[in-house]
């Protein structure tokens, strides 16, 4: 239950999220034509004649953008529905050359999912699930330039056509936080699935963002659409600002009234949205240009058998099979690719050790988040531009596996390794970083820090334990950190009785 | 269900195009007279019918995700797209411009 | 022996073609002889909107070089056709008879017509139509009316209709400015120009031919077809137009049969049925007296005719009122002015404004009324009471006929209820417009393949027609059936020139 709460000069209120995302589908082409869907080209060069609505243009769908629908589907374990159909969405405006969408309305290819959010940064398992409604596919529109000329307005049509999945959430959400940590856990599904790159900075995926307030237990209030926000924080931004701004209104005797706003970030306050004049009649009907979309069993089969592990499914494998901490596993599982990256690495730190991924996998796991992170965010790269690879990474694992260096020396190599790009063993034996575990040459080390450092030793004799640490220190000091730790704790020891 | 002016002059406008008073004027009765004659629909028994979806049995095809399959609808021809625009600057078209 | 520019004028696509082939004349001839009548014709008949004599003469070359090379010929190879401007043509000006498309130089070209040129056919022109193909008389075309060659006997020179929407095909292909024309067809347009001027047209299965690159006025109605002076040519041509194209969701991924080499008159086995719904009261006597001709040639061509009943069939032509408005409402909202046509824009107007006044100038009346007919049957609150129900009414008219077809093989009627009106006599209330389509609309809704045959002279002097519906993708029983009556029509009169 959450505990977000508006507070207003009658009382606290609650608010009320529906998000509606729009997420471009990874594909070559378009939806209903064969022009390329890449970001960033020349304007109108990924135009086809069908995409500027040429008189006599006919859409013809793109199987690869239904089965990313599908699959996405699966993915938030909702029913596909083998029978949908398309409709068009019919509007005048300068980004849509056909004069009408074509979308689903009233059969859409996906039916009702959820979503699995974590509402507690602290304990990643405190989770609260999010219902979405429908998955449709539908036409992306193209592009208005405003502030190229004085009087005109330019058009760039090679957004239009592109495929869109539109994911419609039921009204679960209730604070920022939640509608955020929603908004980030269906990216991470959509780049898990590979259906969506989640791309907010580039409009690959943008959100409506519906508001409305009510006093803990009303009915639902009238609601507020944002259209087209494109960033996590932003939408959080939204529903702060329109929350506050309809309780405001509703307690000076307003009323909220159900329309389109835009939000400003620069002000970071939204506003009505002036182009929708006349009442929203979209005229939705079947697209007599288009059979209904049929699909069997063996297309479904394919897709679910194409799916890869999810998030949440790996989330909890990596703690329960392998043993990491719910923090850890989180932030593996965060990005398809680092987990990946993990599992690589996880596969060759086991191999290399011939020991089964369960026993090395926290070892693997911190060393990853603790130490390459750490070394990557300093030379400014994500783990996907790494000089190191999974393999490499493995090879430095199974140095400290075997005993062969120490964790603290194990940090001077992976250093050398990004500096020269060279591999841990050869880095090892070139610099002489093999720690030692000759019992004879760490005992005589240690009876030399004892005998230089006589009155820490009664000390220690004498109930100071914490000096212990200091003794470590001073050996492994000594030995310039080549001592295998676990062997100089155990003479030392000794040593001291 | 008949229209008036108002109800021309609403329709009109979803439809984009501009009438003057005149024309509302003579659409009504017009407008009119067809609606009368196709409300006869109504008195046709269609419990259990469903509406038409397919004008001949087929199967919708799904294409192959190529880009630029068929040169015909390909992109990759600017030139040709813009070749009949009124208003054509740097590879944009050009409408007056809108404030959202 | 060459034949004389008359006489070569006054031959249809298949004794073109064999002449063609067999060196009895050369192309260009044929082309020289067609762009002479097309050019002397044109200020009276208005039939086309653009000729085009050097492309019929390009094409023409090409087929006599072929020849003389000894390469194969295509199924149309010398054959000068008429092109409706409903059908992209890459480099030529397609208007669909709208002052909103005044201009527009398209840079492709349709399907059907890219066949045709392939098949080794020359474009004469672009012939005139009812603007976006609504209307049953050729008189919303922006470009002017098309005058039918034909007129009555009562001595008197009343401008006649030539039919519609395709009518400029319809007076081209009768007034011998063409051997042949391509038409399309969504309610009739088709079939009843071919009855009002004489001629055979057919408009196939829904799907048979593609409607890539034709101007859309209703998608789940138009089909492309051919129009000519029998039903042989008809047959060539539609073989040459038909196939599927990946580049339409809705054409049907079937091979085209040789529907010329299966022509046979021969009927004996066959049922024809005879609708009785279409047996209306106060139908013209010169209609219903061909009709029962019609009904006697049959039988004489060995078919056994029985009775049906389409009993939906009043309630086609609303249905068709409903549906096709508001396909086209939808498909006509791209000439907005943006990329292509016209643009009208008001001073200090912004973007809807220059919508509102670039369609307002750009569409003729009779589209605007369909426009807006469309738009009010989709919108909020009536889209069941409409647009559902219509379509539950299409599915029954659909249904009527599979039933129908379960005691026949193919079903005949008269193609329109009357025969040419003037140009006016029909213009006061749409909807009496709308009734020509009464006969031809039931198929359309159906997706049937239907042909209009000439059958015979009115009182009037004026031409005829007969209409052969048949069951899905059987365009051979319904050419088999044409040509029986063809046969027996005898029918050889042409309209007498006048201009």
């Amino acid at each position: 239950m959450s505990e977000y709460r508006i507070q207003g000069a009658t009382g606290e209120w609650e608010v009320v999220i529906g998000l509606e995302v729009h997420a471009q589908v990874v594909s070559k082409s378009k939806l209903f034509s064969g022009a390329a869907t890449e970001f960033g080209a020349e304007p109108n060069a990924q135009v086809s004649l069908v995409d500027a609505a040429m008189p006599g243009m006919l859409p013809v769908p793109n199987k690869e953008c239904i089965r990313q629908a599908v699959r996405t589907g699966m993915a938030i374990n909702a029913p596909i529905n083998k029978w949908s159909r398309f409709d068009r969405k019919n509007y005048f405006y300068a980004d849509l050359p056909q004069g009408y969408q074509i979308s689903q309305l009233y059969h859409p290819l996906v039916g009702e999912g959820e979503i699995e959010i974590g509402i507690d940064d602290k304990n990643p398992d405190n989770t609260k699930v999010i219902g979405i409604e429908r998955i449709h596919v539908e036409q992306d529109a193209g592009k208005l330039m405003h502030d190229q000329h004085p009087t005109m307005s330019y058009v760039d049509l090679n957004r239009s056509g592109v495929a869109l999945m539109e994911i419609v959430s039921r009204p679960d959400m209730r604070s920022p936080a939640e509608a955020g940590a929603y908004l980030r856990k269906l990216r991470t599904i959509l780049r898990y699935v590979g259906s969506c790159d989640g791309n907010m900075e580039e409009g690959s995926m943008r959100a409506d963002v519906n508001v409305s307030v009510r006093k803990p237990g009303d009915e639902f209030g009238t609601r507020t659409e944002t259209k087209n926000v494109n960033s996590v924080r932003f939408v959080m931004a939204v529903v702060e600002q329109e929350a506050r701004r309809q309780v405001d209104l509703i307690e000076d005797g307003g009323k909220v009234v159900q329309e389109t706003r835009l939000y400003d970030p620069d002000r970071n306050e939204t506003r009505p949205m002036r182009s929708k004049e006349d009442a929203h009649d979209y005229r939705y009907f079947p697209d007599p240009d288009l059979l209904p979309l049929e699909l069997d069993d063996a297309f479904l089969e394919e897709c679910r058998a194409s799916l890869p592990e999810l998030p949440d499914a790996k989330r909890k494998r990596y703690e329960q099979a392998l043993g990491l901490s719910p923090y850890n596993a989180d932030v593996l599982t965060a990005e398809a690719e680092t987990a990946r990256w993990f599992e690589r690495l996880l596969s060759a730190t086991a191999e290399r050790q011939n020991k089964p991924e369960a026993d090395v996998a926290k070892q693997a796991a911190n060393w990853l988040i603790s130490e390459l992170f750490g070394a990557l965010n300093k030379l400014g790269k994500e783990l996907q531009e790494s000089p190191i690879s999974p393999a490499q990474g493995g090879e430095l694992l199974a140095l400290v596996g075997d005993g062969t260096i120490s964790g603290s020396i194990a940090k001077q190599v992976l250093e050398k390794m990004l500096e020269t790009g060279d591999g841990a063993v050869v880095i090892v034996e070139r610099e002489g970083l093999k720690q030692t575990s000759d019992t004879g040459a760490i005992e005589a080390v240690i009876a030399k820090v004892l005998a230089d450092n006589a009155d820490k030793v009664e000390q220690y004799k004498g109930g100071k334990e914490a000096l212990f640490g200091f003794f470590v220190g001073q050996t492994m000091k000594a030995m310039q950190g080549k001592a295998n730790p676990g062997m100089v704790n155990e003479l030392l020891k000794k040593a001291l009785g | 269900m008949s229209v008036d002016t108002a109800t021309v002059a609403k329709i009109a406008a979803l439809a984009r195009i501009k009438v003057t008073e005149a024309e509302l004027e003579a659409m009504v009765p017009e407008l009119n007279g067809i609606l009368a004659w196709v409300e006869q629909l109504g008195e046709v028994d269609v419990t259990g019918v469903e509406p038409m979806t397919a004008v001949i049995p087929n199967h919708l095809r799904l294409r192959e995700d190529v880009i630029d399959a068929d040169p015909l609808t390909g992109g990759g021809i600017r030139d040709r797209v813009l070749a009949n625009a009124p208003a054509a600057e740097h590879g944009f078209f050009g409408v007056p411009k809108v404030i959202e | 022996m060459p034949e004389t520019s008359n006489a070569l004028t006054e031959l249809g696509v298949a004794a073109i073609r064999e002449g063609v082939a067999k060196g009895s004349f050369s192309a260009v001839e044929v082309a020289e002889a067609f762009n002479a009548n097309v050019a002397a014709a044109q200020q009276a008949l208005n039939a086309f909107i653009v000729p085009t004599p050097e492309k019929a003469l390009e094409a023409a070359k090409v087929v006599d070089a072929d020849r003389a090379a000894g390469k194969p010929l295509g199924k149309m190879a010398g054959v000068p056709i008429g092109m409706k401007d409903l059908f992209a043509t890459r480099g030529v000006q397609t208007t669909a008879a709208s002052h909103i498309l005044e201009g527009f130089t398209p840079e492709y070209e349709s399907t059907v017509s890219q066949k045709l040129w392939d098949a080794g056919a020359g474009m004469l022109g672009k012939l005139n139509l009812d603007q976006f193909a609504m209307g049953s008389s050729n008189e919303t075309s922006y470009f002017g009316n098309v005058i039918s060659p034909w007129r009555r006997n009562d001595g008197g020179n009343a401008a006649l209709a030539p039919g519609g929407s395709s009518g400029g095909s319809s007076a081209a292909v009768s007034a011998r400015l063409c051997p042949a024309a391509t038409g399309t067809d969504t309610g009739g347009s088709i079939r009843q120009p071919a009855a009002f001027t004489g001629i055979a047209g057919i408009k196939p299965t829904y799907g048979r031919c593609s409607r890539w690159g034709i101007v859309a006025f209703a998608s789940s109605l138009d089909q492309a077809g051919p129009m000519a002076r029998d039903v042989r040519d008809c047959a060539i041509m539609l073989g040459a137009m038909a196939g599927f194209d990946p580049k339409d969701a809705t054409s049907l991924d079937m091979p085209v049969p040789d529907w010329e080499a299966a022509l046979s008159a021969d009927l004996k086995g066959k049922k024809v049925g005879i609708p009785r719904e279409y047996r209306m009261d106060g139908m013209d006597e010169d209609v219903a007296k061909s009709w029962e001709q019609g009904i006697a040639w049959l039988k004489d061509a060995g078919a056994e005719v029985v009775d049906i009943s389409l009993p939906h069939t009043k309630y086609a032509l609303p249905t068709y009122y409903i549906i096709a408005p508001a396909e086209a409402s939808s498909n006509l909202a791209r000439y907005d002015g943006v990329r292509y046509g016209l643009r009208d824009m008001p001073s200090g107007g912004n973007l809807q404004d220059m919508y509102a006044a670039t369609r307002a100038a750009g569409f003729g009346a009779e589209v605007k009324r369909r426009i807006m007919i469309g738009t009010y049957v989709l919108s909020a609150g009536y889209y069941d009471a409409y647009y559902t129900q219509a379509q539950k009414v299409r599915t029954m008219i659909s249904r009527d006929f599979t039933d129908a077809f379960t005691r026949c093989d193919v079903i005949l009627a008269p193609t329109a209820p009357s025969a040419a009106f003037a140009l006016g006599e029909k213009s006061a209330d749409p909807l009496e417009m709308y009734l020509n389509d009464v006969f031809s609309v039931p198929a359309s809704l159906a997706g049937l393949p239907a042909m209009s045959v000439p059958a015979g002279l009115g009182l009037e002097g004026l031409p005829l027609g007969l209409q052969i519906i048949g069951r899905p993708f059987d365009e051979q029983g319904v050419l088999n059936a044409g040509l029986a009556i063809e046969q027996r029509a005898q029918f050889t009169a042409k309209p007498e020139r006048w201009w």
